[in-house]
């Protein structure tokens, strides 16, 4: 598979340049604005970053003042993709081609309302690079479900737990042939920072799912988003892979987890945090059978 | 040469050299974003072609290219209009100088693809220049000096223009060019002057405002669209020296001088009126038609100027705001100080000609001789009307 001339990025490779500063108005232990940090890193000074209406366009602060180093455009809800489609048009025209536009959006912006500018932007293989950061609700509203919020999860629209199960927009955005989608955790920054940096050496619509756990939203105190991160990956959870070329591999990880008894058990995963609180063992058993459908199809893409 | 009041349009974005073009087809829009697509596809223009997939996209990605300082444009009508107002909103509260074609089309339901204002009119509160074309002819004309006014330093908003639908629309007219080198010393290349995304000079463009600093950045939208009304006037004189074509800035008054009853009108049956004025000038009765070319900004001044001394006026409004009255009518009357009668015709396309402007003209003299009271009157239904 086409990891050859792709050296690995390691901590050192990260630059100490910060792009994006501390005194955000992020919650503390924010996982999503962990991970901005270290993709603008990774990306550099000539990129582009555009945000619907979701905790990043809080999370940037207050007019005038912004902890960003390259420029940040805010759009409507829905419309991330085509906004990031508009700009690489324009970006075009004037003969500027060493620029990355990337969307940062949440998981509604995403999975829900922006599915359409998105889906779009693929189907015509816009150039730009959408980075999902998957908090699994609508945490800027308070934290309602989502298209992306799992099975089982309590969230202020559904008390008692989701009964849906979470929608597959990595699949579905594989579905679209793109050159590129990856799933990532911000508990593995170097994992996600390889593939960003895999990314942005690409051309066309580049789709990044970010696992981002949420403290105030996912109910666990704020110190412990490394460990719920990593234990959504160590328990199987959540599937680190990556998709280009046609062909499909696990990473980090993911990588010694095939086999479920590798695994660390689901309910370390769940016991950890507030909103699976009103689990009960027949619906692990379902999230379960869930999780390992999930394996099996991923194992089958890398397979093929 | 002759052609359609959209391929006009079409003639006038490639005259202006528009840059990123994103639309999305509506019936009777359709085939402006056709001729432009070929246009691109044959190379006799360099804009980049955005098929997008909604209208609410295709509004995004103009204002995402017109946040780097590129010459953006769009067209739509009817559904797609309200199906992009959110991106509408933005582009207009955030001054981003995108052009956009609206053919006027009723909104559903019932479906109906037939003209009626409606439709530009419910975004008429967006801080968009809003601008009404009366022939094919000035569809073109419009399509340039919009991107004239709304780059303009003074001004730097959103235009867009309204074309009725087939009446407009689908009707061929003669129609003649600047040449590219006339437009090209009218309107020369975007500077970009507005640009807002630059990785030279990055900033966060968007984010979240207190009630501190609102009003403020408010006012400047009022502002520059309140100052647009001089660049529009002087785009329009401007563009009349280079083409050799009388141009209309804000309002076009035709024998309003001496007129008893004046129709105020906005649109291509303007040119109906017209000939309604000439039809009862010959009868003995003094008309005349104010054509309201731009509706934001209200030009209230020279709307009043034209009406004054002008006992009767009838305002006619293709399009009505329930529980309110004739959109235009209201606005007529609340700026002007002149109570008009306001006639609500021509919804979802129903016919009006030369003869209901002459009719209406008669009815607003009889109504005004008579003393009569009722102000608001549905001109052209089938069932007999109501007494109010
Ligand atoms: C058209 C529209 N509908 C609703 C909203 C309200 N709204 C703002 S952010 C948000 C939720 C965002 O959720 P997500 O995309 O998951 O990002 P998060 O807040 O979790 O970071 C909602 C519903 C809006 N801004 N625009
Ligand atoms: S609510 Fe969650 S996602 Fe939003 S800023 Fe706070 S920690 Fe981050």
């Amino acid at each position: 598979m086409g990891n050859e001339g792709f050296t690995a990025f390691t901590l050192k490779s990260l630059t100490d340049e910060e792009y994006y500063l501390p005194g955000n108005a992020a919650c503390p232990g924010c996982a999503a604005v962990m991970a901005l940090r270290i993709g603008l890193k990774v990306l550099g000074p000539r990129t582009i970053v555009v945000v619907p209406a979701c905790c990043m366009s809080v999370v940037q602060g207050y007019y005038p003042k912004t902890p960003s180093k390259v420029p940040i455009f805010n759009t409507a809800f829905a419309a991330s993709a085509a906004t990031a489609a508009g700009i690489r048009a324009a970006l075009d025209i004037k003969g500027i081609r060493d620029v990355n536009v990337v969307c940062w959006a949440g998981d509604g912006g995403t999975a829900d309302i922006g599915i359409q500018s998105l889906s779009g932007a693929a189907e015509r293989g816009d150039d730009l690079i959408y980075v999902c950061y998957d908090n699994e609700a609508y945490m800027n509203t308070g934290t309602q479900r989502s298209g992306s919020t799992p099975e089982g999860a309590r969230t202020t629209t559904t008390i008692t737990g989701k009964s849906e199960r979470k929608k597959d927009v990595p699949g579905i955005m594989m579905a679209h042939r793109i050159p590129y989608v990856a799933t990532a955790c911000t508990s593995y920054p170097i994992d996600f920072a390889n593939k960003l940096r895999r990314a942005a050496s690409i051309k066309g619509t580049r789709y990044i799912h970010l696992l981002s756990p949420c403290p105030p939203g996912w109910r666990y105190p704020a110190e412990k988003t490394v460990e719920v991160g990593k234990l959504a990956v160590e328990t199987g959870a959540w599937i680190l892979y990556e998709w280009f070329g046609g062909r499909c591999r696990l990473t980090g990880p993911s990588t010694g987890l095939a086999e479920r008894s590798k695994r660390r058990p689901l309910e370390q995963y769940l016991e950890i945090q507030g909103r699976f609180s009103n689990a009960d063992p027949s619906k692990i058993a379902e999230m379960r059978r869930r999780i390992d459908e999930e394996w099996e199809r991923i194992l089958g893409l890398c397979h093929d | 040469m002759f052609a359609t009041g959209n391929h006009a349009v079409a003639y006038g974005v490639k005259a202006a050299r528009a840059e990123v073009i994103a639309a999305y087809p509506i019936t009777p829009q359709t085939q402006i974003i056709e001729k432009l697509s070929e246009f691109i596809e044959k190379g006799e223009m360099g804009a980049k072609f955005l098929r997008v997939e909604s209208e609410h996209s295709a509004m995004a990605a103009c204002i995402g290219a017109s946040a780097c300082g590129a010459r953006a444009f769009t067209a739509t009508s009817s559904q797609g209009l309200l199906y992009m107002s959110e991106m509408v909103f933005w582009a207009g509260l955030g001054s981003f100088p995108v052009v956009m074609a609206v053919v006027t089309r009723t909104l559903a339901p019932p479906w109906s693809i037939w003209n009626e204002h409606t439709d530009i009119l419910s975004q008429r509160d967006a801080g968009w220049i809003t601008i009404m074309c009366g022939s094919v002819q000035e569809a073109y004309d419009t399509a340039i000096q919009a991107f004239r006014i709304a780059e303009d330093r003074r001004v730097r908003q959103p235009v867009m223009f309204g074309l009725d639908a087939f009446s407009l629309s689908h009707t061929s007219e003669r129609l003649d060019l600047i040449g590219q080198e006339g437009a090209d010393a009218y309107l020369p290349a975007p500077e970009g002057h507005w640009r807002v995304v630059d990785v030279q000079e990055p900033a966060t463009y968007g984010n979240l405002v207190g009630p501190e600093r609102m009003m403020e950045i408010r006012y400047s939208v009022k502002r520059r669209v309140d100052d647009s009304a001089g660049v529009i006037e002087e785009a329009a004189s401007e563009f009349s020296r280079i083409s050799g074509r009388a141009q209309t800035g804000l309002v076009e008054e035709y024998r309003t001088s001496d007129a008893e009853v004046i129709l105020a009108v906005v649109g291509a049956s303007s040119g109906d009126a017209k000939d309604a004025a000439d039809l009862l000038r010959d009868k003995g009765i003094r008309a005349g038609v104010a054509r309201l070319r731009v509706i934001r900004p209200f030009p209230a001044e020279r709307l009043g100027a034209a009406l004054r001394g002008c006992r009767t006026v009838a305002v006619v409004d293709m399009d009505y705001s329930f529980g309110y009255g004739g959109i235009i009518g209201r606005e007529v009357a609340s700026v002007t100080g002149i109570r008009p009668f306001n006639y609500i015709a021509g919804i979802g396309g129903r016919d009006l000609g030369v003869r209901d402007f002459a009719g209406i003209a008669r009815d607003a003299l009889r109504r005004g001789e008579s003393g009569d009271e009722r102000r608001e009157i549905w001109w052209g239904m089938k069932d007999s009307q109501p007494s109010l």
